[in-house]
């Protein structure tokens, strides 16, 4: 049998390029793993990522991941640490404009794709979005086993004794969890995930959430996802219970309270501040007419 | 203590035979352990007795025989015919394995602690302050000081390295513990404390043990009973001090007659 | 004497070494040695040096094995033959039945000498506290100085190791004893001890066989002496 794939071509009007970028052929591929990746919470799904006209560690896995599912009449919104305006979110938006021609917004209720490093926005997120998270090393297990063969074994068998160590050597070094980001999660009672570097702060947001997660890594070729309202639970002891970062103070421009803040440093003298990560935040809270003390 | 006469053996090694290439590694090995048993299996290197341990704990597959094991539950089961989980959660329970390197016994970025909690938290105790106050007990009974409970072995002497290993394997109170070679490359005090720690820790808890040597002084000091291996085959059999002082085979004669003082 | 079968028979037994490191070369020690120790005897063997003593009672103990014959040890209720025991039964006994004192003190380092000897009280079934306090008797009575009952007997002198070896081989209430040489670095006060400590075993209805160079000694203890030169003869014949 010679069968033919018959690859459909959906190219971007005058870019040159095809719709999002990558082929049609390669989307199906990304999308069979984003499937498979659906169908089993948590599971890391290896694909075969592509080379991107970007260098690794500036969201291949995530740019693959979004390039697969976007369609012409999605609205991105690309955020790097919650902000809409760094180099790393301004140039992965414009790559989509370019390629996809599809519209952009930093507003987090606009969008229907978000593609994200580091953060999950503080707005709510609804059904219908996808959340699309950017990962450099997807194996949450990795820090203690360096075999692969025997970080396989022991998701697929749900010995995740090991990763109570890493919590473990935490609480013995610092007398309590100290990880902040990256902080390992159970989803759907089965597998064990890395949540990308996103501060733990975030964590609560992921479970039950409304909207479709998905997490590329394009180094490491792995594509995992949390479905719409799926329990995720982050891992701890019963007497060092998981709990989220706290801050002390409301944010200078827009005073939220019980939101992730950046230090933003004013001068040389050591005056600094603390704000919303989430610049959309942010903005739409003082457009709103909320107020912080230095504004 | 030796339970005396149990209806069945706690672990039955029937025919166990692995080949690499052309070389017979282990040919036929037969052999059955009671409870609070210890057999040494001695021979030099090259005589089959690591690929037996190994065979034994399912890390090399045999090309014929059989292992089979008193579960907890009292059904003697058939190793092979295990799922890999149940396999492997004997492996971190019921069994132990102290390996002659540390190192490949050992999570070396780990803490002490962390290192004896490992199996704890692996059957799923999730609350940190009795893992560390276990912890914290093994290493007493190891004879390791309490402050050094976080650091990582890469800071421990090779004899502190071993005794870890000990506590890191006895903390889930294991019926059978496997050891290959724990003291040799260890200084000769260093050695003698360590033997004296495996013997009081044996007699204690009744374990049961086979452990691999090529020191026929811890064989005489450690086991009941003693496994001669040459060539992949097993040379001579019996009770330790019999086997040592009355040895019947030539090369166990051989092998007697080339220790010092044994 | 009732019906009960001995302590300890050796029946029709040969002993020989194979030196396969000598051309294969076969040493005869024994043959066509019988013997019985019932209750309350003490058995000495008599005989040269080298006529093969120390070799019965080896093989009374399980130590070496025998070339042909049997050796049975009562235990309980039943009979068992040394000659074809597993090694499992053969240590069963000699937790149960059969206490073996050499000359030499084996002993682990860094265990105190009176734990030394209460462990092997335990081991030989008594309960923790009566092992203890036995050790110390036993300590006490051999005149080993209360200074020492902490230190391992690794550093003492041949005759306060041969004490320590003594209360441990007698601290438990094994029906069989087997003695090989304990008095030989004894002064004459603790031989008299050994010799009591004999006769009172005796009395409790143990069966001793042993090996005693000193003349005294075996004159007081032996209720019975059996020529190891006879096992020869019927060698040569």
């Amino acid at each position: 049998m010679n069968a033919q794939v018959q690859i459909q071509v959906t190219a971007s009007p005058g870019t040159g390029y095809n719709f999002a970028y990558l082929d049609e052929g390669t989307k199906r591929m990304i999308r069979r793993a984003i499937l498979k990746a659906i169908a089993i919470p948590g599971y890391q799904v290896p694909f075969a990522a592509r080379e991107m006209p970007m260098p690794y560690g500036w969201g291949t896995g995530g740019v693959q991941v979004t390039a697969a599912i976007l369609g012409s009449s999605d609205v991105l919104k690309v955020i790097d640490q919650g902000a809409d305006d760094t180099t790393n979110a301004v140039s992965i938006r414009r790559f989509f404009t370019a390629t996809a021609g599809i519209a952009t917004t930093t507003r987090t209720a606009e969008a229907t794709v978000i593609q994200t490093r580091h953060r999950i926005p503080e707005a709510p997120l609804a059904e219908g979005q996808v959340l699309v998270y950017q990962v450099p090393i997807p194996e949450p297990l990795r820090f203690l086993e360096p075999r692969e063969t025997e970080t396989r074994q022991l998701h697929a068998l749900a010995e995740y004794g090991l990763m109570h160590v890493k919590l473990y050597e935490d609480i013995a070094r610092h007398g309590h969890i100290a990880t902040t980001y990256a902080y390992p999660v159970e989803v759907a009672g089965r597998y064990v995930m890395d949540p990308s570097p996103t501060p733990k702060f975030d964590n609560p947001k992921m479970d039950d959430c409304p909207a479709l997660q998905l997490f590329g890594a394009g180094r490491e070729k792995r594509i995992y996802a949390i479905p719409p309202y799926t329990r995720v639970r982050s891992l701890d002891f019963e007497d060092h219970p998981f709990r989220v970062q706290s801050f002390d103070r409301p944010c200078a421009l827009c005073g939220a309270e019980d939101v992730y803040l950046d230090e933003v440093v004013l001068d040389d003298a050591g005056g600094r501040m603390f704000v919303c990560s989430d610049t959309d935040h942010c903005e739409t809270r003082r457009a709103d007419g909320h107020t912080g003390e230095a504004a | 203590m030796i339970e005396p006469l149990l209806p069945e053996p706690l672990l039955t090694v029937d025919g166990l035979t692995k080949r690499y290439g052309r070389r017979l590694a282990c040919d036929g090995i037969g052999f059955t352990l009671d409870a609070g048993e210890v057999l040494a299996v001695v021979g030099e290197s090259g005589s089959g007795k690591s690929t037996l341990l190994s065979l034994i704990a399912g890390e090399v597959t045999a090309d014929a025989g059989t292992v089979s094991y008193r579960m907890r539950d009292g059904a003697t089961r058939d190793l092979a015919a295990l799922s890999v989980v149940d396999r492997r959660a004997l492996m971190r329970t019921d069994w132990g394995f102290v390996r002659q390197d540390a190192t490949q016994g050992l999570r070396m970025a780990v803490s002490a602690g962390g290192n004896v909690g490992e199996r704890l938290m692996g059957v799923g105790d999730r609350h940190y302050g009795r893992i560390r106050a276990t912890a914290l007990d093994w290493l007493a009974r190891v004879e390791i000081a309490p402050d050094r409970v976080d650091d990582p072995p890469t800071r421990f002497s090779g004899g502190m390295r071993q005794r870890l290993q000990i506590a890191r394997n006895l903390v889930t109170a294991p019926r059978l513990v496997l050891m290959d070679e724990p003291t040799s490359g260890l200084d000769v005090s260093v050695q003698a404390r360590l033997l004296d720690m495996i013997r009081g820790l044996v007699a204690e808890l009744g374990l049961a043990v086979i452990i691999v040597t090529h020191d026929l002084a811890v064989a005489r000091l450690l086991s009941h009973r003693v496994l001669v291996m040459r060539g992949g085959r097993v040379i001579e059999t019996g009770l330790t001090d019999q086997v040592l002082d009355d040895p019947q085979a030539a090369y166990t004669q051989l092998l007697v007659s080339s220790v010092l003082a044994a | 004497m009732t019906s009960l079968p001995p302590l300890l028979a050796f029946d029709d037994v040969a002993k020989s070494f194979t030196l396969h490191l000598r051309g294969g070369a076969v040493l005869p020690v024994i043959a066509g040695a019988t013997l019985a120790v019932h209750p309350g005897e003490c058995v000495v063997l008599g005989g040269a040096s080298g006529a093969g003593k120390s070799s019965l009672l080896k093989m009374a103990y399980g130590n070496y094995r025998c070339a042909a014959g049997a050796i049975r040890v009562r235990d309980g209720a039943r009979v068992v033959d040394l000659a074809t025991a597993a090694p499992r039964e053969i240590l069963g006994l000699r937790r149960t039945t059969l206490a073996y004192v050499s000359q030499f003190l084996r002993v682990i380092p860094r265990v105190g000498a009176r734990a030394v000897v209460e462990a092997a009280g335990i081991e030989g079934g008594l309960a923790p506290e009566a092992a203890r306090s036995r050790a110390a008797d036993l300590l006490t009575r051999l005149n080993l100085p209360e200074r020492l009952w902490g230190l391992p007997p690794a550093t003492f002198s041949g005759g306060e190791q041969q004490r320590v070896n003594i209360a441990r081989g007698l601290i438990a209430d094994r029906p069989i004893l087997l003695l090989d040489e304990p008095t030989a670095s004894l002064d004459a006060e603790n031989r008299a001890v050994v010799v009591a400590l004999i006769a009172e075993k005796r009395a409790a209805g143990a069966g001793i066989l042993g090996i005693f160079h000193d003349a005294d000694v075996r004159e007081a203890v032996a209720t019975r002496i059996v020529d190891v030169a006879a096992f020869r003869g019927a060698m040569a014949a």
